[in-house]
């Protein structure tokens, strides 16, 4: 798996609060059964009208980078691993909100995405200034778990610190997993009427 | 200090402790279906492994399933080839699995714990965010992501951080016509769309000890819609009833041991929660959301508000205008267009039940598409069982087969854009049921009277 470091680009803003999964790759698209492709479906009702043609006032239709900036409460809804999976393959490798839903998180960090949460002073800060200059970079840096932004300032972030060793590693759960079978099948012998 | 009915059922399940880490829990229970565990599988393949605890594993196919014609093949391509991939995933693993047509086959969240598959002080795991449903069984319940379902395949086991936990209180006696989708909605607007993320909520009081085991579903599935990562129940005699005798639970002696274990699992009386909410359920009206998240809900009798819990002015404009809706403006008597009666949330046998009751010896109204969309084929058989098919058939209503449906439409029930559907379902997203479908989300007394009035309507006040 790839490793996260830092990550350091302009950003795509999108304000909205409460982005559902159901937003961020709709059901329809579900249909494959391989991981691929998904970045082209990327908030697809939001970035195209029903003629197909582009809705040129989505934010993602002429902005580009690899950190995506959005409302409150990201994520929210499904459990559809899709969303991470389209996130990636459209190029980001970072979200930044003031709080995530519980599975995307999981799922966003299962596949090299970082969820950011800072709090609701920082994040409107940070809107405001993107806003003002929308090509001012921000700057993620996962080691030192701050993010910031010129004229916003810099704010730290949480992580778990074994979470923070698997995305800087590029180590992922399932070889942590199988690497404790020993621990799993005394688990199971210990509780056979489980 | 005491431990919660969540510590209890954690506790159980702990193989390892990470320092600075999640813990690593065991799985009891696997749930999968066709959209989320391909990916899954293939890894695993990739790996050269096979899964490793099949018999925790159940499979069965529902999102992608056509409701009507379901002896014949998926005409739709992609959706068919979803389902084969699973049916043959199974097959190679020794998965049990519920084909279409199955007496089992039915929604994934339906038709566990009818068929004895979900007990009680269980962990149970599936690639769906509305696993939370078996929470009303006093399990710790919960969706997790496709690379999550792979590391169970793999391990039986999940890596979790135990999250904060919160009390839900309702103490009271709810109101006539008032159900448990009337509760779980008001407390999502009381708390917002994301009030409880990072949370898990314990139900109790009064309303929930007096709830079927269907309305406790009903109410667990939603804890989702408010960002809970689940809900749970302490399970009790209603609870062991309901499990009694279905074909995958313990029999005989084995039954009665495990009840005597289900009945400890319950919230010691000096446990602290992180957070607690008490309600009064007399306060509790019919509820109706008017926007495009569940927490944009209220009472069927009030006006649309100008603001919502956990929703910016923006936010909420957006929402309004999606919906073609106004603050101020009045949900009674608004028109409807479709009704969808089904899903995970309110597609059981009691659902079926109450509607019937509700629409009487009225008929359908004429100009409202109706789908009628039992949870499971146990859903179907008990329906035609008790004469409720007949009944609605006779007053002009057509009863579909088993699957998700309409809940998200990823098969061909879709409600068209800018048409109106009063739903039973979990969802009010914008495009969840359908391109441009404008959904509002209720119980099934309020889907009845949509059916028979053709608007928005409640049985005291028509
Ligand atoms: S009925 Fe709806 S919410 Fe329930 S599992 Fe199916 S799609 Fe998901």
């Amino acid at each position: 798996m790839e490793k996260i470091d830092k990550i350091k680009s302009a950003a795509v803003l999108m304000p909205v609060e409460n982005i559902d999964t159901d937003q961020i790759i709709p059901a329809r698209f579900l249909k494959t059964t391989s991981r691929d492709g998904f970045g082209e479906k990327l908030f697809y009702d939001w970035r195209f009208n029903a003629d197909g043609t582009q809705n040129t006032s989505c934010p993602l239709n002429g902005r580009h980078g690899i950190i995506l900036v959005a409302g409150n409460n990201f994520g929210c809804g499904s459990s559809r691993e899709h969303a991470a999976w389209a996130l990636h393959d459209a190029g980001f490798r970072a979200v930044v909100s003031t709080s995530f839903a519980d599975i995307f998180k999981n799922n966003a960090l299962n596949n090299q995405i970082l969820p950011v949460a800072v709090s609701p002073s920082f994040h409107a800060k940070m809107m405001e200034r993107l806003l003002e200059e929308p090509d001012k970079e921000v700057e993620i840096d996962l080691e030192r778990q701050t993010v910031s932004l010129e004229g916003a300032g810099c704010e730290s972030f949480a992580i778990g610190a074994y979470k923070k060793e698997c995305l800087m590693k590029g180590y992922s759960d399932i070889d942590y997993l199988l690497a404790n079978k020993d621990d799993i099948l005394a688990y199971e012998a210990g509780h056979e009427n489980l | 200090m005491g431990k919660t009915l969540f510590d209890k059922v954690w506790d159980l399940h702990v193989v390892k402790k990470i320092t600075d880490g999640p813990d690593i829990l065991y799985v009891d229970r696997h749930l999968i279906h066709e959209v989320t565990s391909p990916q899954a599988f293939s890894a695993l393949k990739n790996r050269g492994m096979k899964v490793f605890r099949p018999e925790r594993t159940f499979a069965t196919c529902d999102h992608n399933v056509p409701t009507l014609n379901q002896d014949k093949p998926i005409s739709d391509e992609s959706s068919a080839n979803a389902v084969d991939s699973l049916a043959a995933n199974a097959r190679e693993n020794g998965i049990r699995y519920f084909p279409l047509g199955n007496p089992g086959n039915g929604i994934v969240h339906v038709m566990g714990p009818e068929q004895g598959i979900v007990l009680c002080g269980q962990t149970i795991v599936c690639g769906d965010s509305h696993t939370a449903t078996h929470g009303a069984f006093g399990n710790i319940a919960f969706g997790i992501g496709t690379s999550e379902v792979e590391m169970v395949f793999a391990s039986q086991c999940i890596m979790q951080s135990k999250p904060k936990q919160a009390r839900i209180v309702v103490n009271g006696k709810l109101g006539k016509n008032i159900t448990p989708k009337d509760v779980i909605l008001y407390i999502i607007s009381r708390l917002g769309t994301g009030g409880c993320t990072g949370c898990f909520v314990e139900y109790s009081g009064d309303v929930f000890s007096a709830m079927s085991m269907e309305g406790r579903m009903t109410v667990c599935n939603m804890s989702i819609e408010m960002g809970a990562k689940g809900g749970m129940i302490a399970p009790d005699q209603t609870t062991f009833d309901y499990i009694s005798g279905r074909k995958f639970a313990p029999e005989g002696e084995e039954f009665e041991k495990a009840v005597s274990f289900w009945k400890t699992l319950k919230t010691d009386e000096d446990a602290v929660f992180d957070r607690e909410y008490v309600f009064d359920a007399s306060e509790i009206p019919p509820m109706v959301t008017y926007g495009t998240n569940p927490g944009m809900g209220m009472s069927v009798f009030d006006r649309i508000p100008t603001t919502a819990q956990g929703c910016d002015g923006e936010t909420f404009d957006k929402a309004l205008s999606y919906m073609g809706l106004k603050s101020g403006e009045y949900m009674m008597g608004h028109k409807v267009d479709y009704v969808f009666l089904g899903s995970c949330t309110n597609g059981r046998i009691e659902d079926f039940r109450l509607f019937a009751e509700t629409v009487g010896n009225r008929r359908k109204a004429g100009d409202v598409v109706v789908w009628l969309v039992p949870g499971s084929k146990e859903v179907e058989r008990k329906i035609e069982e008790e004469g409720i098919g007949d009944r609605l058939r006779a007053a002009g209503f057509e009863i579909r087969q088993p699957g998700c449906s309409a809940c998200l439409a990823m098969n061909s029930d879709k409600i068209p854009e800018g048409k109106y559907a009063v739903s039973t379902s979990n969802r009010n997203f914008e495009g969840r049921q359908g391109y441009g479908a404008r959904t509002i989300l209720a119980g099934p007394v309020i889907a009845a009277e949509a059916a028979v009035n053709g608007k928005i309507s409640f049985p005291d006040n028509k």
